[in-house]
């Protein structure tokens, strides 16, 4: 594990990896509703101008013509705020996208409460759970910068559609460059054996914080990265809860449907457990800074700590 | 190439043979699939490059029946074209069938995209024909719409994407029936005038009646004409057409009909039982 210092948003990564992939995959068009600078698509247009097309604000348009552009043998990224490519788009993600097997990566940027000052109409906590219930889509979302690229590699060499949730604001590094990840493998970040905090994109490093804090009070977590919500690694969940006898989720997204949801889903048809959550509770969000929002709302590494305890 | 009159016979077997496939599942949308029988016709047998021995070839022509509930039309004339056997129609809507409700791709030989939910196919493609510009492709992209389709709002967001790349392969046919669900498409919520509407949003647009092979072959040829622009054909129908007690009636947009209704259709469509 790298030293938990510097922050980088992974809709920077995500841009990165654009460019990057770009040159290696002249099929790859990148699609654009109005929003490049703050999707970081706006490097790719600079340096392939001519395999991005920009649609204005018009999310359903982009995401049925990615469909279309797919169909004619391109892979295709199409980008938005995840309120409005999974919130708007969703029956057209659904229908035209998913349903014809189009190979579209819907890479949704400013997911959850940390888009901040916007407030409720931009913050999404539902994205994860319209995603997750179509059938063969895969929902990934990374922990940091550097597995966002790792992972965004995989998601565009395989063939199909696939929801990548990213975030606005910065997060620490906890990966190496050349780390052993896969799509649908929960990683193990650190070990445990007293409570498993099973955690998805910016809440990894605050249950590893939570972890630290539970350390110092002789309480030993294991932190898993469930950055692929489906397919989900059951596995790994029941032989968390085997291994550690308590199990926290932790997600920057609607206790229902998401994380929370798919991990108690799971438990509930191989190894019923009581499970705590951490994550929106049913309600809007609202203006503010991020780090205020998360503390107002409940997802910080204290509510993972207190989460914790109410298990053991 | 066939002639007007060869065309017409084709079209006559399609109706027919679309309302065998509806009067076999009771179910299904009679009347906008006879509005736009003359235009798929035409389109497939006169006018588009495909070939049903090599279905996915590349460069060929497209076709997206964004009014994806007149399926039965666009199967009857697929299966007349020869992508499948014309005996499969009596499985339209029955269980393990490549013919859905609404068209399905991954399912049906020569359905280029799956459609149903309204206004989607149009975007879809509107898509195809900017990857074929990038990709330097000849084929032309056809989109076959509904005017009630013309309420939905990603309509009007396509056909401005489909101005800003100047799309002159792509031709949008609107089956101009005039009646929805619910009724008359001037009283449900007026989209009229429809040509003027496209013209605004940066297109150019042909009038024809769209039950004239003629007519819809010379519109076809004029639009293919057309540089830098893409090209809307308002093809001005009679929902129903063919079968007098359905047409103009928006009751038979989604019913199938009984056994007398279907002998009667039958007789009307010089068709045997």
């Amino acid at each position: 594990m790298a030293e938990v210092k510097k922050k980088i948003a992974t809709r920077e990564a995500y841009g990165q990896f654009l460019v990057e992939y770009g040159s290696a995959r002249e099929d790859l068009i990148v699609m654009s509703a109005d929003l490049s600078g703050s999707n970081k698509t706006d490097g790719f247009e600079k340096a392939y101008p001519e395999r991005f097309i920009e649609v204005g604000i018009s999310e359903q348009d982009m995401l049925a013509e990615a469909a279309g552009i797919a169909h004619m043998g391109h892979v295709v990224a199409a980008s938005s705020f995840a309120m409005f490519a999974a919130g708007r788009g969703y029956e057209v993600i659904r229908n035209s996208i998913a349903h014809t097997k189009a190979n579209v990566k819907v890479c949704a940027t400013h997911g959850g409460i940390s888009v901040g000052e916007d407030g409720a109409s931009h913050q999404t906590f539902e994205d994860i759970a319209l995603m997750r219930v179509i059938p063969d889509m895969i929902v990934v979302n990374p922990a940091d910068a550097l597995s966002t690229k790792i992972l965004l590699k995989q998601i565009f060499d395989a063939e199909g559609s696939a929801y990548v949730r990213l975030g606005r604001s910065g997060v620490p590094i906890l990966y190496g460059e050349d780390e052993a990840l896969e799509i649908g493998k929960a990683n193990t970040i650190r070990e445990g054996t007293d409570a498993a905090v099973i955690a998805t994109g910016l809440m990894v490093s605050e249950a590893l914080e939570a972890a630290e804090i539970l350390s110092s009070e002789g309480i030993s977590v294991k932190v898993v990265d469930m950055h692929t919500i489906k397919p989900l690694d059951e596995e790994a969940i029941v032989a968390s809860v085997k291994e550690c006898g308590a199990v926290v989720t932790a997600e920057e997204h609607s206790i229902i449907g998401g994380l929370g949801g798919a991990v108690s889903e799971t438990l509930a048809r191989n190894y019923p457990c009581k499970v705590a959550m951490v994550g929106q509770n049913d309600t809007f969000g609202e203006s503010g800074k991020p780090a205020d929002l998360m503390k107002k709302y409940g997802m910080t590494a204290n509510d993972i700590v207190a989460a914790v305890k109410s298990l053991i | 190439m066939k002639t007007v009159k060869e065309l017409e016979g084709i079209a006559r077997k399609v109706r027919i043979n679309a309302l065998r496939g509806i009067h076999a599942a009771q179910s299904g949308h009679p009347g906008g699939s006879f509005s736009v029988t003359d235009i798929l016709v035409t389109l497939y047998f006169n006018v588009m490059n495909v070939d049903p021995s090599t279905p996915d070839k590349k460069g060929r022509d497209r076709l997206v029946l964004s009014k994806g509930h007149a399926c039965p039309a666009l199967y009857a004339t697929l299966a007349e074209k020869g992508y499948f056997p014309p005996e499969e129609l009596l499985t339209f809507r029955k269980i393990e069938s490549r013919l859905q409700g609404h068209p399905n791709m991954e399912l049906c030989p020569g359905v280029d995209m799956s459609t149903g939910s309204l206004g989607q196919g149009f975007s879809a493609a509107v898509g195809m024909a900017i990857a074929s510009k990038i990709d330097g492709d000849s084929g032309y992209v056809y989109a076959i719409l509904g005017d009630g389709e013309l309420q939905e709002g990603i309509i009007w967001e396509a056909a401005m994407s489909a101005a800003k790349h100047k799309l002159d392969n792509l031709i949008a046919i609107v089956d101009w029936n005039n009646l929805q669900i619910d009724g008359v498409v001037d009283d449900v919520k007026k989209v009229a005038p429809i040509d003027k509407k496209f013209e605004a949003f940066g297109w150019k647009s042909i009038m024809c009646d769209g039950h004239d092979i003629q007519g819809i072959l010379n519109a076809l040829a004029e639009a293919r004409e057309i540089q830098n622009y893409p090209v809307v054909i308002v093809a001005k129908t009679h929902k129903g057409q063919g079968v007098s007690f359905m047409k103009d009636a928006a009751g038979w947009h989604g019913k199938a009909p009984n056994d007398e209704q279907f002998e009667m259709a039958l007789k009307e469509l010089g068709g045997e039982i």
